[in-house]
Protein backbone atom coordinates (compact mmCIF):
# COMPACT_ATOMS: atom_id res chain seq x y z
CA UNK A 1 0.00 0.00 0.00
CA UNK A 2 2.82 2.27 0.86
CA UNK A 3 4.28 1.69 -2.88
CA UNK A 4 1.09 2.06 -4.16
CA UNK A 5 0.59 5.60 -2.66
CA UNK A 6 3.96 6.66 -3.75
CA UNK A 7 3.47 5.97 -7.34
CA UNK A 8 0.07 7.35 -6.87
CA UNK A 9 1.78 10.90 -5.68
CA UNK A 10 4.39 10.55 -8.66
CA UNK A 11 1.33 10.03 -11.13
CA UNK A 12 -0.65 12.85 -9.16
CA UNK A 13 2.53 15.15 -9.62
CA UNK A 14 3.00 14.75 -13.22
CA UNK A 15 -0.76 15.53 -13.82
CA UNK A 16 -0.44 18.32 -11.90
CA UNK A 17 1.50 19.89 -14.31
CA UNK A 18 4.68 18.53 -13.87
CA UNK A 19 6.72 17.50 -16.82
CA UNK A 20 7.23 13.92 -17.14
CA UNK A 21 10.10 14.88 -19.36
CA UNK A 22 11.93 17.15 -16.87
CA UNK A 23 11.00 14.43 -14.26
CA UNK A 24 13.25 12.19 -16.26
CA UNK A 25 16.35 13.68 -17.37
CA UNK A 26 18.76 12.03 -14.68
CA UNK A 27 22.79 12.21 -14.96
CA UNK A 28 25.34 10.06 -12.99
CA UNK A 29 29.35 10.94 -13.90
CA UNK A 30 29.48 10.84 -17.42
CA UNK A 31 25.82 9.26 -18.27
CA UNK A 32 23.25 11.09 -19.57
CA UNK A 33 19.71 9.26 -19.45
CA UNK A 34 16.82 10.69 -21.26
CA UNK A 35 13.50 9.46 -22.51
CA UNK A 36 12.76 7.02 -19.88
CA UNK A 37 8.92 5.46 -20.52
CA UNK A 38 7.22 1.85 -19.61
CA UNK A 39 4.64 0.18 -21.73
CA UNK A 40 1.50 0.20 -20.13
CA UNK A 41 0.37 -3.30 -19.02
CA UNK A 42 -2.42 -5.26 -20.03
CA UNK A 43 -4.20 -6.57 -16.57
CA UNK A 44 -2.31 -9.48 -14.73
CA UNK A 45 0.59 -9.00 -17.10
CA UNK A 46 3.56 -11.03 -16.07
CA UNK A 47 6.11 -8.80 -17.53
CA UNK A 48 6.84 -5.17 -18.48
CA UNK A 49 9.33 -3.33 -20.87
CA UNK A 50 10.92 0.02 -19.74
CA UNK A 51 12.64 1.91 -22.24
CA UNK A 52 15.61 4.81 -22.46
CA UNK A 53 18.49 6.67 -23.75
CA UNK A 54 21.90 6.82 -22.00
CA UNK A 55 24.67 9.02 -23.69
CA UNK A 56 28.32 8.28 -22.56
CA UNK A 57 30.41 11.89 -22.33
CA UNK A 58 33.48 9.77 -21.17
CA UNK A 59 36.56 8.72 -21.87
CA UNK A 60 35.61 5.42 -20.56
CA UNK A 61 33.26 2.24 -21.65
CA UNK A 62 30.64 1.63 -18.89
CA UNK A 63 27.83 -1.11 -18.77
CA UNK A 64 24.51 -0.95 -17.99
CA UNK A 65 24.24 -3.80 -15.83
CA UNK A 66 20.93 -4.21 -14.03
CA UNK A 67 18.33 -2.19 -12.56
CA UNK A 68 15.95 -2.59 -9.52
CA UNK A 69 12.45 -1.34 -8.81
CA UNK A 70 9.75 -1.48 -6.11
CA UNK A 71 7.45 -1.68 -8.99
CA UNK A 72 8.53 -5.39 -9.95
CA UNK A 73 9.96 -8.48 -8.49
CA UNK A 74 13.18 -7.95 -10.69
CA UNK A 75 14.54 -6.26 -13.87
CA UNK A 76 16.31 -7.75 -16.38
CA UNK A 77 18.34 -6.14 -19.48
CA UNK A 78 16.99 -7.75 -22.31
CA UNK A 79 17.03 -7.57 -26.38
CA UNK A 80 14.50 -8.34 -28.64
CA UNK A 81 14.92 -9.43 -32.19
CA UNK A 82 12.54 -10.22 -35.41
CA UNK A 83 14.02 -12.08 -38.00
CA UNK A 84 12.07 -13.62 -40.60
CA UNK A 85 8.72 -12.91 -38.29
CA UNK A 86 10.16 -14.48 -35.30
CA UNK A 87 10.44 -13.13 -32.35
CA UNK A 88 13.19 -13.60 -29.82
CA UNK A 89 14.22 -12.21 -26.84
CA UNK A 90 17.29 -12.80 -24.52
CA UNK A 91 19.34 -11.66 -21.10
CA UNK A 92 21.71 -9.25 -22.66
CA UNK A 93 25.15 -11.15 -20.85
CA UNK A 94 26.81 -8.84 -18.45
CA UNK A 95 24.75 -6.03 -19.25
CA UNK A 96 24.77 -3.85 -22.19
CA UNK A 97 27.81 -2.04 -23.22
CA UNK A 98 28.10 1.81 -23.18
CA UNK A 99 30.80 3.00 -25.50
CA UNK A 100 32.89 6.10 -24.66
CA UNK A 101 31.74 9.17 -26.61
CA UNK A 102 28.28 6.71 -27.71
CA UNK A 103 24.96 6.62 -27.23
CA UNK A 104 22.93 3.66 -26.66
CA UNK A 105 19.19 3.32 -27.15
CA UNK A 106 16.31 1.21 -25.13
CA UNK A 107 14.17 1.04 -27.92
CA UNK A 108 10.99 -1.43 -28.96
CA UNK A 109 12.28 -3.87 -31.25
CA UNK A 110 15.69 -3.59 -28.86
CA UNK A 111 17.10 -3.69 -26.14
CA UNK A 112 14.51 -2.87 -23.30
CA UNK A 113 14.53 -3.05 -19.20
CA UNK A 114 12.17 -6.49 -18.77
CA UNK A 115 10.49 -5.87 -15.72
CA UNK A 116 9.21 -9.15 -13.99
CA UNK A 117 6.71 -9.62 -11.98
CA UNK A 118 5.12 -6.32 -11.88
CA UNK A 119 3.13 -5.49 -8.74
CA UNK A 120 0.23 -3.97 -10.07
CA UNK A 121 -0.62 -3.28 -13.15
CA UNK A 122 1.01 -0.06 -15.48
CA UNK A 123 -1.32 2.32 -16.68
CA UNK A 124 -0.41 5.74 -18.65
CA UNK A 125 -0.10 8.51 -16.55
CA UNK A 126 1.83 6.03 -13.44
CA UNK A 127 5.25 6.76 -12.91
CA UNK A 128 7.14 3.78 -11.93
CA UNK A 129 10.88 4.58 -10.12
CA UNK A 130 13.68 2.41 -11.16
CA UNK A 131 17.57 2.39 -9.67
CA UNK A 132 19.60 1.89 -12.28
CA UNK A 133 23.09 -0.46 -12.02
CA UNK A 134 25.90 0.89 -14.06
CA UNK A 135 29.00 -0.98 -13.67
CA UNK A 136 31.24 2.09 -13.28
CA UNK A 137 28.77 4.76 -12.97
CA UNK A 138 27.30 3.50 -10.10
CA UNK A 139 23.49 3.15 -9.79
CA UNK A 140 21.20 6.20 -10.66
CA UNK A 141 17.25 6.41 -9.73
CA UNK A 142 15.20 7.55 -12.57
CA UNK A 143 11.53 7.79 -13.12
CA UNK A 144 10.26 6.53 -16.04
CA UNK A 145 6.41 7.42 -16.73
CA UNK A 146 4.07 5.08 -18.11
CA UNK A 147 3.32 6.30 -21.33
CA UNK A 148 0.72 5.61 -23.87
CA UNK A 149 0.59 4.21 -27.56
CA UNK A 150 1.31 0.68 -28.50
CA UNK A 151 4.09 1.45 -30.92
CA UNK A 152 5.45 3.70 -28.13
CA UNK A 153 5.15 7.12 -30.17
CA UNK A 154 3.90 8.44 -26.91
CA UNK A 155 7.32 7.72 -25.47
CA UNK A 156 9.08 8.97 -28.31
CA UNK A 157 7.23 11.97 -27.81
CA UNK A 158 7.95 12.44 -24.00
CA UNK A 159 12.02 11.51 -25.28
CA UNK A 160 11.74 14.78 -27.61
CA UNK A 161 11.04 17.11 -25.05
CA UNK A 162 13.94 15.55 -23.00
CA UNK A 163 16.24 15.67 -25.38
CA UNK A 164 15.22 19.45 -26.11
CA UNK A 165 16.43 19.83 -22.21
CA UNK A 166 19.41 18.55 -22.81
CA UNK A 167 21.58 20.09 -26.03
CA UNK A 168 24.53 18.52 -25.61
CA UNK A 169 22.52 15.43 -26.69
CA UNK A 170 22.56 14.50 -30.18
CA UNK A 171 18.45 14.13 -31.19
CA UNK A 172 18.84 10.86 -32.96
CA UNK A 173 20.68 8.24 -30.36
CA UNK A 174 22.06 5.74 -32.12
CA UNK A 175 21.53 1.72 -31.39
CA UNK A 176 25.06 0.21 -29.57
CA UNK A 177 26.73 -2.26 -31.94
CA UNK A 178 26.14 -5.47 -30.75
CA UNK A 179 28.61 -7.34 -28.85
CA UNK B 1 3.54 -6.92 -45.35
CA UNK B 2 0.63 -8.50 -46.04
CA UNK B 3 1.12 -11.89 -47.80
CA UNK B 4 -1.22 -13.65 -50.19
CA UNK B 5 -2.10 -17.69 -49.28
CA UNK B 6 0.50 -18.74 -51.18
CA UNK B 7 3.39 -17.36 -48.97
CA UNK B 8 2.17 -19.47 -46.40
CA UNK B 9 3.95 -22.36 -48.16
CA UNK B 10 7.30 -20.97 -47.06
CA UNK B 11 6.43 -21.27 -43.93
CA UNK B 12 7.11 -24.21 -42.96
CA UNK B 13 9.92 -24.94 -40.98
CA UNK B 14 12.31 -23.10 -38.27
CA UNK B 15 13.99 -21.44 -41.39
CA UNK B 16 13.52 -17.98 -42.92
CA UNK B 17 10.06 -17.00 -43.66
CA UNK B 18 9.49 -15.70 -47.26
CA UNK B 19 6.94 -13.02 -47.17
CA UNK B 20 5.29 -12.59 -50.61
CA UNK B 21 3.09 -9.43 -50.94
CA UNK B 22 -0.30 -9.37 -52.82
CA UNK B 23 1.11 -7.34 -55.99
CA UNK B 24 3.12 -10.24 -56.51
CA UNK B 25 1.50 -12.99 -55.98
CA UNK B 26 -2.19 -12.05 -56.74
CA UNK B 27 -3.97 -15.33 -56.97
CA UNK B 28 -4.41 -16.69 -53.32
CA UNK B 29 -4.05 -20.60 -53.45
CA UNK B 30 -5.65 -22.51 -50.77
CA UNK B 31 -4.48 -25.13 -48.52
CA UNK B 32 -1.51 -26.18 -46.48
CA UNK B 33 -2.27 -24.00 -43.27
CA UNK B 34 -5.39 -24.40 -40.55
CA UNK B 35 -7.21 -27.75 -39.66
CA UNK B 36 -8.65 -29.61 -37.11
CA UNK B 37 -8.19 -28.54 -33.37
CA UNK B 38 -8.85 -28.64 -29.65
CA UNK B 39 -8.76 -26.02 -27.70
CA UNK B 40 -10.22 -24.83 -24.29
CA UNK B 41 -11.16 -20.78 -23.83
CA UNK B 42 -10.66 -18.38 -21.63
CA UNK B 43 -14.18 -19.03 -20.09
CA UNK B 44 -12.67 -22.58 -19.65
CA UNK B 45 -15.52 -23.45 -22.15
CA UNK B 46 -13.81 -26.01 -25.14
CA UNK B 47 -13.20 -24.18 -28.65
CA UNK B 48 -12.89 -26.64 -31.74
CA UNK B 49 -12.18 -25.70 -35.12
CA UNK B 50 -15.75 -25.77 -36.02
CA UNK B 51 -16.35 -22.77 -33.65
CA UNK B 52 -14.50 -20.80 -36.01
CA UNK B 53 -16.17 -21.89 -39.42
CA UNK B 54 -18.69 -19.92 -40.86
CA UNK B 55 -16.99 -16.42 -40.33
CA UNK B 56 -13.83 -15.17 -41.35
CA UNK B 57 -11.29 -15.28 -38.41
CA UNK B 58 -8.43 -13.15 -36.87
CA UNK B 59 -6.53 -15.51 -35.33
CA UNK B 60 -2.76 -14.24 -33.39
CA UNK B 61 0.02 -16.60 -31.78
CA UNK B 62 1.54 -15.60 -28.60
CA UNK B 63 1.98 -15.45 -24.86
CA UNK B 64 1.85 -13.18 -22.05
CA UNK B 65 5.26 -13.34 -20.62
CA UNK B 66 5.78 -11.02 -24.32
CA UNK B 67 6.42 -7.69 -22.63
CA UNK B 68 6.16 -5.80 -26.91
CA UNK B 69 5.11 -8.08 -29.15
CA UNK B 70 1.98 -9.20 -28.30
CA UNK B 71 0.66 -6.76 -26.25
CA UNK B 72 1.40 -4.27 -29.31
CA UNK B 73 -0.36 -6.70 -31.50
CA UNK B 74 -3.11 -7.47 -29.85
CA UNK B 75 -3.56 -3.43 -29.26
CA UNK B 76 -3.34 -3.04 -32.94
CA UNK B 77 -5.98 -5.76 -33.43
CA UNK B 78 -8.34 -4.28 -30.71
CA UNK B 79 -8.02 -1.32 -32.96
CA UNK B 80 -8.83 -2.61 -36.11
CA UNK B 81 -12.19 -4.17 -34.73
CA UNK B 82 -12.65 -0.70 -33.64
CA UNK B 83 -12.37 0.51 -37.00
CA UNK B 84 -14.42 -1.96 -38.85
CA UNK B 85 -17.44 -1.27 -36.93
CA UNK B 86 -20.43 -3.01 -37.29
CA UNK B 87 -18.53 -5.29 -39.71
CA UNK B 88 -16.48 -6.77 -36.89
CA UNK B 89 -19.36 -9.13 -36.39
CA UNK B 90 -18.79 -10.66 -39.00
CA UNK B 91 -15.37 -11.56 -37.74
CA UNK B 92 -14.08 -13.92 -35.11
CA UNK B 93 -10.99 -12.82 -33.11
CA UNK B 94 -8.67 -15.17 -30.89
CA UNK B 95 -5.52 -15.11 -29.20
CA UNK B 96 -3.83 -19.08 -28.86
CA UNK B 97 -1.25 -18.84 -26.00
CA UNK B 98 1.96 -20.98 -27.49
CA UNK B 99 2.88 -21.22 -23.45
CA UNK B 100 0.44 -23.19 -22.28
CA UNK B 101 2.55 -24.20 -19.68
CA UNK B 102 2.08 -20.26 -18.01
CA UNK B 103 -0.93 -19.13 -20.12
CA UNK B 104 -4.07 -20.95 -17.92
CA UNK B 105 -7.54 -20.53 -19.07
CA UNK B 106 -8.01 -18.07 -16.21
CA UNK B 107 -4.41 -15.82 -16.76
CA UNK B 108 -5.73 -15.52 -20.71
CA UNK B 109 -9.06 -14.57 -19.67
CA UNK B 110 -7.46 -11.41 -17.19
CA UNK B 111 -5.28 -10.62 -19.38
CA UNK B 112 -7.49 -9.84 -22.64
CA UNK B 113 -9.70 -8.38 -20.17
CA UNK B 114 -7.40 -5.21 -21.49
CA UNK B 115 -8.13 -5.32 -24.95
CA UNK B 116 -11.07 -5.69 -26.95
CA UNK B 117 -13.90 -7.75 -25.14
CA UNK B 118 -14.05 -9.44 -28.31
CA UNK B 119 -10.45 -10.87 -28.66
CA UNK B 120 -11.41 -14.93 -27.55
CA UNK B 121 -8.49 -16.24 -25.74
CA UNK B 122 -7.20 -20.15 -26.15
CA UNK B 123 -5.38 -22.44 -24.07
CA UNK B 124 -4.91 -26.10 -23.87
CA UNK B 125 -2.07 -29.30 -22.91
CA UNK B 126 0.83 -28.73 -24.61
CA UNK B 127 -0.22 -31.40 -27.25
CA UNK B 128 -3.14 -29.40 -28.28
CA UNK B 129 -1.20 -26.21 -28.65
CA UNK B 130 1.61 -28.23 -30.39
CA UNK B 131 -1.00 -29.49 -32.78
CA UNK B 132 -2.63 -26.22 -33.84
CA UNK B 133 0.63 -25.04 -34.00
CA UNK B 134 1.90 -27.36 -36.31
CA UNK B 135 -1.05 -27.10 -38.42
CA UNK B 136 -1.07 -23.12 -38.98
CA UNK B 137 2.64 -23.51 -39.57
CA UNK B 138 3.66 -21.81 -36.39
CA UNK B 139 7.42 -21.55 -35.45
CA UNK B 140 7.60 -21.69 -31.43
CA UNK B 141 10.35 -22.56 -29.58
CA UNK B 142 10.83 -22.62 -24.89
CA UNK B 143 14.10 -21.51 -24.47
CA UNK B 144 15.14 -21.74 -21.13
CA UNK B 145 17.03 -18.82 -19.64
CA UNK B 146 19.81 -18.42 -15.83
CA UNK B 147 17.57 -18.63 -12.63
CA UNK B 148 15.23 -21.63 -14.23
CA UNK B 149 12.65 -19.32 -16.10
CA UNK B 150 12.39 -19.56 -20.05
CA UNK B 151 10.94 -17.50 -23.03
CA UNK B 152 8.99 -18.26 -25.98
CA UNK B 153 10.27 -17.42 -29.60
CA UNK B 154 7.22 -17.60 -31.73
CA UNK B 155 6.35 -16.15 -35.15
CA UNK B 156 4.64 -12.66 -34.89
CA UNK B 157 2.14 -13.29 -37.80
CA UNK B 158 -1.83 -12.08 -37.75
CA UNK B 159 -3.52 -14.79 -39.28
CA UNK B 160 -7.08 -14.07 -41.77
CA UNK B 161 -8.85 -17.03 -42.26
CA UNK B 162 -11.91 -17.39 -44.39
CA UNK B 163 -15.43 -18.64 -43.57
CA UNK B 164 -14.06 -21.47 -45.01
CA UNK B 165 -11.29 -21.76 -42.45
CA UNK B 166 -8.81 -21.49 -45.50
CA UNK B 167 -5.56 -18.57 -45.39
CA UNK B 168 -6.80 -15.55 -46.99
CA UNK B 169 -3.36 -13.37 -45.55
CA UNK B 170 -1.26 -12.99 -43.13
CA UNK B 171 -0.54 -9.67 -41.62
CA UNK B 172 3.53 -9.17 -40.42
CA UNK B 173 4.15 -7.62 -37.76
CA UNK B 174 4.88 -3.47 -37.59
CA UNK B 175 2.66 -3.47 -40.56
CA UNK B 176 0.68 -0.43 -40.96
CA UNK B 177 -2.94 -0.30 -39.75
CA UNK B 178 -4.31 1.25 -43.42
CA UNK B 179 -3.14 -2.14 -45.22
CA UNK B 180 -4.13 -4.22 -42.21
CA UNK B 181 -7.61 -2.93 -42.61
CA UNK B 182 -7.50 -3.19 -46.47
CA UNK B 183 -6.85 -7.17 -45.53
CA UNK B 184 -9.74 -7.42 -43.04
CA UNK B 185 -12.52 -5.44 -45.69
CA UNK B 186 -11.37 -7.99 -48.17
CA UNK B 187 -11.72 -10.43 -46.26
CA UNK B 188 -15.23 -9.66 -44.71
CA UNK B 189 -16.39 -9.05 -48.65
CA UNK B 190 -15.09 -12.64 -49.26
CA UNK B 191 -12.76 -11.63 -51.80
CA UNK B 192 -9.74 -12.55 -49.66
Amino acid sequence: MVKFLALAAAAAMLLAGGSAARAATARVGALSISAPWIRPTPPGAPTAAGYLNIANAGTTADRLVGATTPAAASVEVHEMSMTGGIMKMRPVPGGLAIPPGGKVALAPGSYHLMLIGPKHRLVAGQSVMMTLIFQHAGKLDVRFPVANGADGKAGAAAGTMTMGAMPAMGTKPARAAKP
Amino acid sequence: MIAGAVGAAALIGVGEYTMITRNEMPTPVTGGVGGAFSLTRDNGAPFTERDLLGKPAMIYFGYTFCPEVCPTTLTHMSAWLRALGPAAADLQTVFVTIDPERDTAAKLKEYLSGFDPRIIGLTGTPAQIATIARDYKVYYKKVPLPGGSYTMDHSSFVYLMDAKGRLAALIEYGEKDSKAMAALHKLLRGKA
